[in-house]
């Protein structure tokens, strides 16, 4: 017997982004572009969603839906209510979604059929940031109740996304919110990366959501995706 | 804690890679582990003799390198380490920047494996032999 070292210089997550390519490859031959929406649990994904799928709809685009959650299908009868095409991945204790069942989640599904397609990950600000879903876009979410820090204290997932979206600004001014050191945070993990102030309650941040959305659709594949 | 599906996957693509290179057995598995990888090393090193046991890499050692975020900044043109994932500034003249060269890499860099000693000396051989 003898040793050596022989170079291998191989991705680990090799199987979930080779399938998250094929994914993205598949979308982009549809023409249907998706986003990846991560937060912590409870900043208001799906009732962010809610409201995008409402307003979308009424505007005649064709959107679809799937939401991650450990247990429980209660995301998707919320989503549903929309009137959008919506299928719950329930991840049964794993704490992110990954390709896979993404894939397996669209069986039957002709994506072709849809302008968008909306992924609600599972709430958590660590493991989503490692699984590309194939998606076009990520948002990352925080709420204003969260905390100023939280970008510093999850760099990871604050670094990745293409898009910025505070939630729940109505409550704002009860949470005292620190706007300039909000922005100093996101700043310093990711220069230049927009942005927005939303709510879901009052609808501040759709009209320009929805803009920025449209905008960045209409600049693909060949902006190329996250 | 995703580290131990991270754990899996390595396991099953250094197997894989072993197998390629012809070992006997693999004594060490190196990996390098960017700061933006969003993996835990110590859960990682936690999770390996879980993940290799009734493997072919079951005994072997999991070597971690860690990689830190390199950016490079068109002003001074040059990459600069930073010194941690909390502020993406050039080192150098502190201008914000975003242009990640490396830290996000999670993967496999070698495999230290015994091979049968007359492996080579064999292949080399039977090609003589050949024509
Ligand atoms: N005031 C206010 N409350 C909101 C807003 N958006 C969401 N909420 C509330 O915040 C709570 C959590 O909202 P969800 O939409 O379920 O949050 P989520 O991120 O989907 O949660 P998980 O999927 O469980 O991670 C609910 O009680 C919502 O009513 C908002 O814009 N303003
Ligand atoms: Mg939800
Ligand atoms: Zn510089």
């Amino acid at each position: 017997m003898s040793t050596r070292i022989v170079e291998i210089r191989q991705n680990i997550l090799n199987k979930n982004d080779l399938l998250a390519r094929r994914l993205r490859d598949g979308f982009t031959a549809a023409g249907v572009f998706t986003v990846n929406l991560v937060s912590s649990p409870g900043t208001g994904k799906t009732a962010f969603l809610q409201r995008t799928l409402k307003e979308l709809l009424e505007r005649g685009t064709r959107v679809a839906a799937l939401v991650g959650d450990l247990e429980t299908d209660n995301d998707a009868r919320r989503l549903a209510a929309s009137g959008a095409p919506v299928r719950q991945i329930n991840t049964h204790g794993r704490c992110h979604l990954e390709a896979e069942m993404i894939e397996s989640h669209l069986a039957g599904w002709d994506v072709a059929d849809y302008d968008f397609l909306f992924i609600e990950n599972v709430g958590n600000l660590v493991c989503p940031s490692s699984y590309d879903l194939g998606e076009s876009l990520r948002v990352v979410m925080l709420s204003v109740t969260e905390g100023e820090d939280k970008p510093l204290k999850y760099p990871g997932i604050f670094h990745s996304a293409d898009l910025a979206v505070i939630t729940k600004h109505d409550l704002a001014a009860a949470c005292d919110l620190d706007r300039a050191a909000l922005l100093a945070n996101l700043e310093a993990v990711c220069p230049g990366r927009p942005v927005l102030f939303t709510s879901a309650r009052t609808g501040e941040g759709f009209p320009e959501w929805l803009a920025w959305l449209a905008e960045r659709r209409a600049g693909w594949p060949a902006s190329g995706g996250s | 804690m995703h580290e131990l599906s991270i754990a899996y996957s390595l396991v099953e693509a250094a197997a894989e890679a072993a197998t390629r290179a012809g070992a006997q057995r693999v004594v060490a598995v190196q990996v390098v582990v960017g700061a933006l990888s969003g993996v835990a090393t110590g859960a990682l090193t936690f999770c390996w003799e879980i993940a290799t046991a009734e493997t072919s890499l079951a005994g072997s050692r999991l070597d971690l390198v860690e990689q830190p975020v390199v950016v490079y900044c068109p002003d001074c043109r040059q990459e600069g380490e930073l010194a941690g994932v909390q502020l993406f500034r050039c080192p150098q003249c502190g201008r914000p920047t975003g242009d990640v060269r490396r830290g996000r890499e999670l993967q496999i860099e070698s495999l230290e494996i015994e091979t049968a000693v007359c492996d080579d000396a064999g292949g080399a051989a039977s090609a003589e032999e050949a024509p």
